[in-house]
């Protein structure tokens, strides 16, 4: 792999824009299903009987994954950028791991919820 | 390992010959106990490949101009030791990543160069020859961001290092930044104003992603992240006030 | 107007923080006994707090995510400046109209 690309900011960064691409993807979706509730309950229950099958709780998985993987590693972004306190080391990996733990640990829960 | 066998092993160098579309050429070069990737690409051009282009001016680590990629990352060649790079006695040495190749290790300068007027980066003095000059206090605020700042010696490894400037040539990188970064907090600059303003304009610090790569590689520990950081804050805070 | 673009970008990511922390926390919450359209819209239904929530979501998003789509493409692809400010654009339109009718179905 190319040494320039292999270490811990490199990897939260594309973590953080790839998210971010699915979640733009998919949010129109989401929109549209929500939309459904014009019609009432049974409108939105169209879709969420879906919601039951194992390769759609796996994909709504990946969704929640992506959802915390962008939020987490937006706010890594956000305090690189902008925090700044006495004897403050901008360490730029240094928000890599705790982020990756907080989105497991989100991963996690919702697996437990839906088995 | 006793002292003759250490001398009889061989280093191989692949050297990158010719232009965009050169090639990798191996050659094979003793390997001593004190040497620099300089120093090897000096024996192959003395002994092995007399039309073998590259730049070098000090030898010190002071002039920036030996730059090149060292087993992919950009390094100043007359301080970095082989030791600490050679991968298993293998060495590839290419020119800088993000810049027009001209000849082998050499690259063209120009459109790094220009960023730095791009970041807004002539300074303009308020003063004549007839003022006394500006006393700025060296514990101030300002003074202190910028002076971190200060020393970078253009070899261009940060901007060869930049993720961002691979992907978006349009984007100024992180020497010229920092220098904006050292201009906006220099309280002699009539034009900080405008200096922030072209460093955060068409390809200036909002595009950077902070992957750190500039800080990491820089070889005088400069910290351009930080700079492009500071310059980011000024959006938020306004220009820095001299505290 | 790359300024303006950065801070719009960082000011909704702002917003988005916490209003994507209690989404995440609702959805966590919510799944426990799968979806059903009544529960969710028991829910939200006539509640002023969560339409004035995923209303300010929907506005946030529709600023955050083209920017940083913007963003994308001017690295990732050759396609021209013209021609990616208009594909944030409609990403915008697209976010803010179906978004906004979301939210008014859920409430």
């Amino acid at each position: 792999m190319n040494p320039l690309r292999n270490h811990k900011s490199y990897l939260a960064a594309i973590g953080h824009r790839v998210s971010g691409i699915a979640l733009a993807l998919f949010l129109p979706f989401h929109f549209l299903l929500l939309g459904s509730a014009l019609e009432g309950a049974q409108g939105l229950d169209r879709f969420l009987v879906y919601t039951d099958l194992t390769p759609v709780k796996v994909a709504e998985w990946g969704l929640v994954m992506m959802l915390s993987v962008h939020l987490f590693f937006g706010i890594r972004v956000l305090f690189l950028e902008f925090t700044r306190w006495p004897g403050h080391v901008n360490d730029l990996a240094g928000w890599v791991v705790p982020c990756s733990i907080a989105v497991l640990f989100v991963g996690t829960v919702f697996l437990i919820q839906v088995l | 390992m006793n002292k003759i066998q250490r001398e009889t092993q061989e280093l191989t160098v692949r050297i990158w010959r010719g232009k965009e579309d050169g090639k990798l050429v191996t050659y094979q070069v003793m390997s001593r106990e004190n040497q620099t990737i300089l120093d090897i690409i000096t024996e192959i051009q003395r002994f092995h490949e007399p039309s073998l282009a590259y730049r070098f001016s000090c030898r010190v680590g002071v002039c920036g101009s030996c730059a090149m990629t060292v087993n992919g990352r950009p390094r100043w060649t007359c301080r970095t030791h082989v030791k600490k790079v050679s991968d298993e006695g293998i060495l590839t040495i290419e020119p800088l990543r993000n810049l027009p190749r001209i000849k082998d290790l050499v690259c063209d300068l120009a459109p790094f160069i220009d960023t730095w007027q791009r970041a807004g980066a002539p300074f303009s003095g308020t003063k004549t020859r007839k003022d006394a000059p500006a006393l700025v206090d060296p514990n101030s605020s300002t003074r202190r961001a910028a002076e971190a700042g200060l020393q970078c010696i253009n070899c261009a490894v940060c901007y060869s290092a930049c993720d961002v400037v691979n992907w978006n040539r349009n984007y100024i990188g992180p020497a010229g930044l920092n220098r904006a970064w050292t201009l906006v907090n220099d309280v002699r600059h009539s034009n900080r104003k405008q200096t922030f303003d072209q460093a955060f304009g068409k390809g200036g610090c909002g595009s950077c992603h902070s992957h750190g790569n500039c800080t990491r590689h820089c070889p005088i520990e400069l910290n351009p992240s930080e700079s492009i950081a500071g310059l980011k804050q000024i959006a938020f805070k306004g220009l820095p006030k001299d505290v | 107007m790359e300024r303006t673009l950065f801070l719009a970008q960082r000011i909704s990511a702002i917003i988005l923080g916490p209003l994507v922390l209690v989404h995440l926390g609702l959805i966590l919450f919510a799944v426990r006994n799968g979806l059903s359209g009544a529960e969710i819209l028991s829910r939200t239904q006539g509640s002023i707090s969560w339409s004035v929530f995923y209303g300010l979501f929907v506005l946030s998003i529709t600023v955050h995510a083209p920017i940083g789509l913007r963003n994308i493409l001017q690295e990732w692809t050759r396609v021209s400046q013209r021609t990616i400010n208009i594909i944030a654009l409609l990403f915008a339109l697209i976010f803010l109209a179906l978004g906004l009718r979301a939210v008014v179905a859920i409430v």
